[in-house]
């Protein structure tokens, strides 16, 4: 694994952001005092005019951003998931959300890979939120290469649309000629006919080593990235689930409100499959390495493995 | 408009304000009716705006933040022309454009949606701060209530506002002294307000008597051509002005007349237009 590209999606999402600036005007950066640590700062190094950082008030700023939305300019704002869904959610409700103004929210440090800063700085429940309010688009990339086409799609859409990145290096794992990006549909990176296992964000890599793992055991699972929470690609899944007949979810967030929770309503309606919801279950995170904790909540491929062998 | 004009203009909205309540029985006349006079003045003498083209992109932004006082706003919008005045009376109804609370995305001349408060100031503030970032020249107004400046939004929009010299916004605050709970010195005291929005780097202009068309005129000009701070207009009012029974009292704050009442109100209202 060693000769892999590992890069952070947030600082994708600063690299991305510098490009579209150079294509468009219209397109404003608000921070909200962790310009560098969310990696606006490369932003606000290229355009140092168009980005503001609001100081430590991101309930203000979801605010300000809606202001600006309003007069006709794309603004993406930023801080942690914690902060941004979690401390902002009204604002994103009622100040962007009910009036469907186009503002891009730009979270990074989502999840339990945030590491040593503990609980009060993993977010395990911005998805969950976020997928309660009607008409917010929701996407979790998944390596360097969709973190970057996905922050152009987010432009070029009009409406809000939450967008979640990490803080740990993650494998690139998307770096194909054929590689195309459409928001809200689902990707199958591995067919398979025992099993589906439906990942999102950085656990995307972790299932697809998972499954490696599971074939060695005579074990074919499909693999689909789902990078698009909200609007979810339900019929990539029912199909999918329909061959299958098991369907495994995996996050790096709540197995409450999350990926799991958006597949288990569609497929108990739709298509009802027996399913294992693997994620952080129901608790709180802690400080460590975030490998370790990845290791420690069973998010890693050996843990994904482990799970999905008792659940088979 | 000669301030005798406002005047009269000022009774309509008020009228408009009685029907909605009354038709919807249920809404917040006290609050909109201390605030008749600067949504009339607003909308008739102050902002550039076009009822004909609600959405023209160099337009005078306003925004209700003390959103429960949209039957006040809608009355004003109607009375201007941006909907017709019969709409009123579908106020809070299925169906109607007119919501509970404003809403972008229904109602001609609402520039955002608000009600939640604490959460208005701060749109405003982006739409300022918008109009300074591609150098245009339209106007931003606020109107907030002195129960509402408990929120702490207010406040970090307030320091983000004074900090970035948004001289282009015009926050105004509607101290007409009474929130649902009672006075607001009682509730939880935000007394002295004019030294707070100072405290935030605010040019503060106090109007003793916010329903009298002649000061606010000459606040709105003091705003205008205050250069290199964002203006705060703190005015005292009375909550429930124009309707004898309903003058000071903070049961009026969210209640609709009865019948009986509103035939006491819309009489009053036309013998002081006969004035």
């Amino acid at each position: 694994m060693a000769d892999v590209k590992k890069i952070a999606t947030r600082e994708s999402y600063g690299n991305a952001l510098v490009a579209l600036g150079e294509k468009y005007d219209n397109l404003v950066v608000l921070d909200a005092d962790l310009a560098e640590a969310t990696k606006t700062g490369i932003f606000k190094k290229a355009f140092p005019e168009r980005h503001i950082d609001c100081g430590i008030a991101e309930s203000n700023m979801v605010g300000i951003a809606a202001g600006i939305a309003a007069t006709g300019k794309v603004p993406f704002c930023s801080s942690f998931a914690m902060f941004a869904a979690g401390r902002a959610f009204e604002q994103v409700r009622n100040s962007v959300g009910y009036p469907h103004f186009n503002v891009k929210i730009g979270a990074t440090h989502a999840g339990i890979s945030v590491g040593e800063d503990g609980a009060s700085h993993q977010c395990n429940e911005d998805i969950a939120l976020m997928r309660t309010i009607p008409g917010m688009t929701i996407i979790n990339p998944s390596d360097d290469v969709e973190a970057k086409a996905a922050v152009e799609a987010a432009y070029k859409m009009d409406g809000p649309v939450y967008l979640r990145f990490g803080r740990l290096a993650v494998p690139v794992i998307n770096d194909r000629p054929d590689y195309k990006f459409e928001i809200g549909k689902g990707v199958v990176l591995k067919e398979g006919k025992d099993l589906t296992i439906v990942a999102t964000g950085l656990e995307v890599n972790e299932s697809l080593e998972a499954a490696k793992k599971l074939a060695e055991d005579g074990i074919d699972a499909e693999v689909i990235n789902i990078h698009t929470i909200k609007p979810l690609d339900a019929d990539l899944i029912i199909k999918s689930a329909s061959k299958t007949g098991k369907v495994v979810t995996v996050e790096e967030h709540s197995v409450i409100g999350g990926l799991g929770g958006a597949v288990a309503e569609v497929l108990s309606e739709k298509c009802p499959t027996k399913m294992l919801r693997i994620g952080v279950q129901d608790t709180f995170g802690e400080s460590g390495p975030a490998v370790k904790l990845l290791e420690k909540y069973e998010l890693d491929a050996a843990g994904i493995y482990k799970q999905i062998k008792a659940f088979v | 408009m000669t301030n005798q004009e406002l005047k009269k203009t000022a009774i309509e909205v008020r009228k408009g304000i009685i029907e909605g309540v009354h038709a919807a029985k249920a809404g917040h006349p006290g609050g909109s009716l201390s605030a008749t006079e600067v949504f009339t003045y607003l909308y008739f003498e102050e902002m550039n705006i076009d009822p004909k083209n609600p959405k023209k992109a160099d337009r005078d932004r306003f925004v209700l933040s003390k959103g429960h006082t949209a039957p006040g706003l809608y009355s004003a919008l109607a009375q201007r022309g941006f909907f017709p005045v019969e709409d009123l009376k579908g106020l809070r109804s299925i169906g109607s454009h007119l919501q509970g609370h404003p809403c972008v995305q229904h109602t001609p001349g609402i520039d955002a949606s608000s009600g939640s408060l604490g959460q208005g100031i701060s749109v405003a503030t982006g739409m300022a701060l918008s109009a300074k970032l591609s150098n245009e020249s339209y106007r931003v107004y606020t109107l907030l209530g002195d129960g509402e400046i408990q929120e702490g939004q207010v406040w970090e929009a307030a320091m983000f506002a004074g900090a970035k010299k948004l001289d282009n916004l015009c926050v105004i605050v509607d101290n007409n002294g009474l929130q649902i709970d009672g006075p607001v010195e009682k509730v939880n005291d935000p007394y002295p307000i004019p030294d707070k929005f100072k405290a935030f780097n605010f040019h503060v202009i106090e109007v003793a008597d916010g329903n009298d068309f002649e000061q606010l005129r000459a606040a709105f000009k003091e705003a205008r051509e205050t250069k290199g701070a964002p203006s705060a207009i703190i005015m005292k009012t009375v909550k429930g002005k124009g309707i004898s029974f309903m003058e000071n009292q903070v049961g009026w704050h969210g209640k609709a007349p009865n019948d009986e009442e509103y035939a006491i109100a819309m009489e009053e209202l036309k013998k002081a237009g006969e004035e």
